[in-house]
């Protein structure tokens, strides 16, 4: 068995034993592993050498879409929320996308932060229609159909998002690995040779964008079910810069990564909340600027073999 | 709308664009010559802010006359540009120069972070606020409104001020034509025998400085609360990317049009106030992604 599966085996037995021994750890699992989908959704953009510092606009928009629709239709299902949650993040993702993919490098990443800025300023403006900066709260809506207290909920909802994470790495591994995958990292190393070649580089990334807003919406319907609150705080561009921060840490060569890294951000966090009063982002850029200095291909790349990867050696040029 | 409200918005408007200008310029200059944009440049802002608003404090505290603050606000600048600036260029920014651009961003992203919970930790979450050089200074009547003498005429001028003085040093100095050389070419300047490393500390140093100088005038202006520098970046980004990275003179017609078109949205479309430097970064974006006064390049091969 490799490495990096051993790696997903371990996560999973944590996130499903740990709250059997601290049952108040429940919360900070599922919002790591929401934080985790997001970043994996980050990760596929990274593959192909773009960074957004916007993407939280998708956590965002999908956490008010599904309040909206909690609200409206207290009895629908939260399957059914967490499937909107993805849905109006590919939506956005198509419409975003259709013109952010046509900029690379700095301006893409500028653009998606500006648009991204965007919503997060209407957000806080209208208030009567998005209860402004205090945000909107939504009732515990029903799961499979079952309606359930709080810490049974919580229970269902945590292994809901660890199946779906599992589920969700393996689809963006296959991804990865196909045509329009690979196709993707050659955006990277030669944009020129992947257009001679007869492939649409504007198609291939917005492809991968669409895909990383859905997950990234999807992430944001988890926020918002398991807090039962959503704010414009959530689209802020410091929320995105976390995302693009865990999936750095952990690595994009294998999608575990993306998980370890919201591990450790979550468990920074709550140790650093614990210990050193509000200090926590303190120790996360340290953590960061010590990854990038020692590991700068993430975690996850400590456990690969080096030569596994071929596409990612080529990016160990200067 | 009447004729003053106008009159306000063009004044409101101009001296927030002098500090806008200022946090741009410094950005822009750090972008020219390292192709790096610095996420923690708002850091500067806050910290400059926060150094004056307790240097400021302390000289009040000894009975100071409230004049010595036109020498406190600049002295407040040079100290966190030096320090912290100058840290951060040694210890961080001159080990990432050759590495891939996306760890670039996210170790400067980093430094934000360290910043953000050192001023956390240093000035703790209450507002600072003090304002007693805009008393001192008085208020002046234009056009009909009577409006605080040091947002009127000592913004502007002091924006007015480093830019020229900028764009000569840049010019006619030494050391700001070897700025300009390493902005063209890094390695062409190395081979010229220009040193490069030094150069670079001195850019950042400077652009650290400027970004502490508009906290350090704005401080007076406002009270001083954790966040302010996170939201100043986004908006000297908005500046920046509008005028088109890289561009001094740019960055000062970008600034007056942000400025503006914010203060005219506060008091036409106040809902959408918050809103307007976005939009406008996101439609000359749309439409000239190289910003408004940047040259398209050749691509290099």
């Amino acid at each position: 068995m490799t490495k990096p599966k051993i790696a997903v085996i371990a996560l999973v037995l944590l996130a499903l034993l740990l709250p059997l021994a601290l049952p108040w750890i429940k919360t900070p699992l599922i919002l790591g592993t929401a934080f985790g989908i997001a970043a994996l959704g980050i990760s596929i953009l990274i593959v192909s050498g773009q960074i957004s510092f916007g993407h939280a606009l998708f956590v965002c928009g999908s956490g008010y879409a599904v309040a909206f629709a909690a609200r409206q239709w207290p009895d629908l299902d939260s399957v059914l929320l967490l499937a909107l949650g993805a849905g109006v993040g590919a939506l956005l993702g198509v419409v975003v996308g259709s013109f952010v993919v046509r900029y690379r490098g700095i301006f893409f990443g500028m653009l998606n932060l500006a648009l991204s800025m965007v919503l997060f300023a209407a957000l806080g403006k209208f208030f009567t229609l998005t209860g402004g900066t205090d945000g909107l709260r939504l009732e515990r809506s029903p799961f499979f159909g079952l309606t359930m207290a709080r810490d049974q909920y919580e229970s269902v909802l945590l292994v809901t998002c660890v199946v779906l994470a599992l589920l969700l790495g393996w689809l963006v591994q296959r991804y990865l690995r196909s045509v329009a995958g690979q196709a993707l990292a050659a955006l990277k190393s030669n944009e020129t040779r992947l257009e001679y070649v007869g492939i649409s580089a504007y198609q291939t990334l917005w492809i991968g964008y669409i895909m990383s807003a859905a997950l990234c919406g999807l992430s944001g319907a988890m926020f918002a079910i398991a807090q039962g609150l959503v704010t414009p705080e959530m689209g802020y561009w410091v929320r995105s810069g976390e995302i693009v921060f865990v999936a750095i840490l952990g690595g994009v060569g294998h999608p575990v990564g993306a998980f370890i890294g919201a591990g450790i951000f979550e468990f920074v966090k709550l140790f650093a909340a614990a210990y050193l009063t509000g200090a926590w982002q303190m120790v996360l850029g340290f953590v960061l600027i010590g990854m990038v200095f020692l590991a700068p291909r993430g975690v996850s790349a400590l456990l690969e073999p080096r030569s596994s990867l071929p596409i990612d050696n080529e990016q160990e040029r200067p | 709308m009447p004729q003053e409200l106008y009159a306000l918005a063009v004044l409101d408007g101009l001296s927030y664009a002098a500090l806008l200008f200022l946090v741009a310029l410094g950005m822009t200059l750090v972008f020219g010559v390292m192709n790096i944009i610095n996420m923690a440049h708002g850091s500067f802002y806050a910290l400059g802010g926060y150094m004056a608003a307790t240097l400021g404090g302390w000289a009040v505290a000894q009975g100071a006359s409230p004049a010595w603050s036109l020498l406190i606000l600049p002295l407040a600048a040079v100290i966190v540009g030096c320090l912290f600036g100058g840290l951060m260029e040694t210890a961080l920014m001159r080990r990432i120069y050759d590495k891939d651009p996306i760890l670039q961003l996210l170790v400067t992203f980093s430094a934000f972070m360290i910043f953000e919970d050192f001023q956390r930790l240093v000035w703790g979450t209450q507002p600072y606020f003090v304002s007693d050089i805009v008393n001192y200074l008085g208020t002046t009547d234009v056009f009909g409104i009577t409006y605080t003498r040091y947002q009127l005429l000592l913004l502007p001028s002091v924006a007015l001020v480093v830019f020229v003085a900028l764009r000569s040093f840049l010019k006619y100095s030494s050391v700001g034509r070897q700025i300009v050389a390493v902005s063209h070419n890094r390695e062409v300047s190395t081979a010229m025998g220009i040193n490069v490393r030094r150069i670079s500390l001195v850019t950042f140093v400077v652009a650290s400085i400027l970004g502490a100088l508009a906290g350090a005038l704005a401080s007076p202006t406002v009270s001083w609360v954790p966040g302010i520098g996170a939201e100043m970046i986004v908006l000297s980004f908005a500046v920046v990317a509008t005028a088109g990275l890289g561009q001094i003179e740019g960055a000062l017609v970008a600034a007056i049009l942000i400025g503006l078109a914010r203060s005219f949205s506060v008091y036409m479309l106040p809902e959408l106030e918050v809103l307007v430097p976005y939009l406008i970064m996101v439609l000359v974006l749309l439409f000239r992604p190289q910003g408004l006064f940047s040259v398209a390049k050749a691509r290099r091969v």
